[in-house]
């Protein structure tokens, strides 16, 4: 449990001072995830017999905090909700454009997904259908 | 007993008291969520955050106050970006049998967050500023934030807009899915990722792990690359 959550702030210590030392445009954290993530590909290379991560402790600790993730963003949203006003202000373009726009990215997205899937799951033979 | 209004005064400036509250409302918003079936109009986010709201206004308490108690719940906000990695890591053989479709939707999805939402409030005549703190609003807080500053607009206004947008992304996904018969959920995550960033993720990981998985590699690539995306076309606005 300790280890686990060493791991998860060594990783975005590590992860910050990557991004401020390097000016990067990617916020620390993120930086953090990828390093984790090679740190276990790694870990899965070198020891293929080692146990599955969902069964450690890290894998327990990362379970929790990704099933609570919306807990997460409560004290960011209750400061937002403030400055609602501010949403109105131009009249409703504001809110259309965000309504219609963020429907429109998740078709546009799902679909390209879809289409694109559908040929190369063909071709490596995992999709099943033609 | 002490004068009760005492006591209040104690409980009202302390941490303890705020950070107890925001797991409260959280509880009663998930546990409303579950209630539900998880139907995705009932957003535990939109809910917890509306009672907060409203006890701060009824207790008049300063945001300044209430977030000394809530800071604890909002650090976690990294290490759970950080540990994003365990489920990529779990289903990596999934993942890299998707590096097409992934770089494709992703391509197609920031660009039509960008020119899609400065488009539609282009055409109610916002002004520059309004366009520039909008552009980057599918993006995690932290990276729209900083987009917004460095070509023109204002990243107070821009946090508020990727707040509504995650929002809006989680309550509209499943209904949008589904109206469009689409059942791949390594689709729908990717979609809720791009889409509507973090929140989109939190949303997709309570539906399925492998929507979960694809949602946070969408918020983890969209950031990079909506940053390379906005000051282009924003750039094109301008001239």
């Amino acid at each position: 449990m300790l280890h686990a959550i060493l791991i998860l702030l060594g990783c975005q210590l590590a992860g910050e001072i990557l991004a401020r030392g390097f000016a990067l445009p990617v916020p620390g954290p993120v930086i953090g995830m990828a390093l984790l993530f090679a740190g276990l590909q790694l870990r899965a290379r070198l020891k293929p017999a080692a146990a599955d991560i969902g069964t450690l402790p890290l894998g327990a600790v990362a379970a929790f905090l990704l099933a609570n993730l919306s807990l997460l963003f409560v004290p960011a949203g209750t400061g937002i909700i403030r400055q609602t006003a501010v949403l109105t202000a131009n009249g409703p373009g504001l809110i259309i454009a965000l309504v219609g726009s963020t429907a429109l990215t998740l078709i546009v997205t799902a679909l390209v997904f879809v289409a694109v899937a559908r040929r190369t799951d063909a071709k490596s033979g995992s999709g099943g259908s033609p | 007993m002490n004068d009760p209004s005492r006591l209040w005064v104690f409980l009202a400036a302390s941490p303890l008291f705020w950070l107890t509250a925001t797991l409260a409302a959280y509880a009663i918003a998930d546990w409303l969520s579950q209630r539900a079936g998880r139907n995705p109009l009932v957003n535990p986010v939109l809910i917890a955050v509306l009672l907060l709201a409203a006890l701060l206004m009824l207790t008049r308490t300063p945001y300044e106050t209430y977030f000394e108690g809530a800071q604890f719940v909002h650090f976690l906000l990294g290490p759970a970006t950080v540990a994003l990695a365990v489920p990529l890591h779990s289903n990596w053989a999934t993942v890299k049998k998707a590096l097409a479709p992934i770089f494709a939707a992703l391509i197609a999805g920031a660009s039509t967050a960008v020119v899609s939402s400065v488009g539609i409030a282009w055409a109610f005549g916002a002004p520059f500023d309004v366009l520039a703190s909008l552009a980057p609003k599918s993006v995690t807080a932290a990276i729209a934030m900083g987009i917004s500053q460095g070509i023109g607009g204002n990243p107070a206004l821009t946090a508020t807009l990727v707040i509504s947008t995650g929002i809006l992304g989680a309550i509209m996904v499943t209904p949008l899915m589904n109206v469009m018969g689409l059942t791949d959920y390594r689709a729908r995550g990717f979609a809720a990722g791009v889409a509507s960033h973090g929140i989109g993720t939190a949303r997709a990981f309570q539906v399925d792990p492998v929507a979960g998985t694809f949602a946070g590699i969408a918020l983890g690539l969209n950031g990079l690359i909506t940053a390379l995306i906005v000051p282009l076309i924003i750039g094109w606005l301008r001239s």
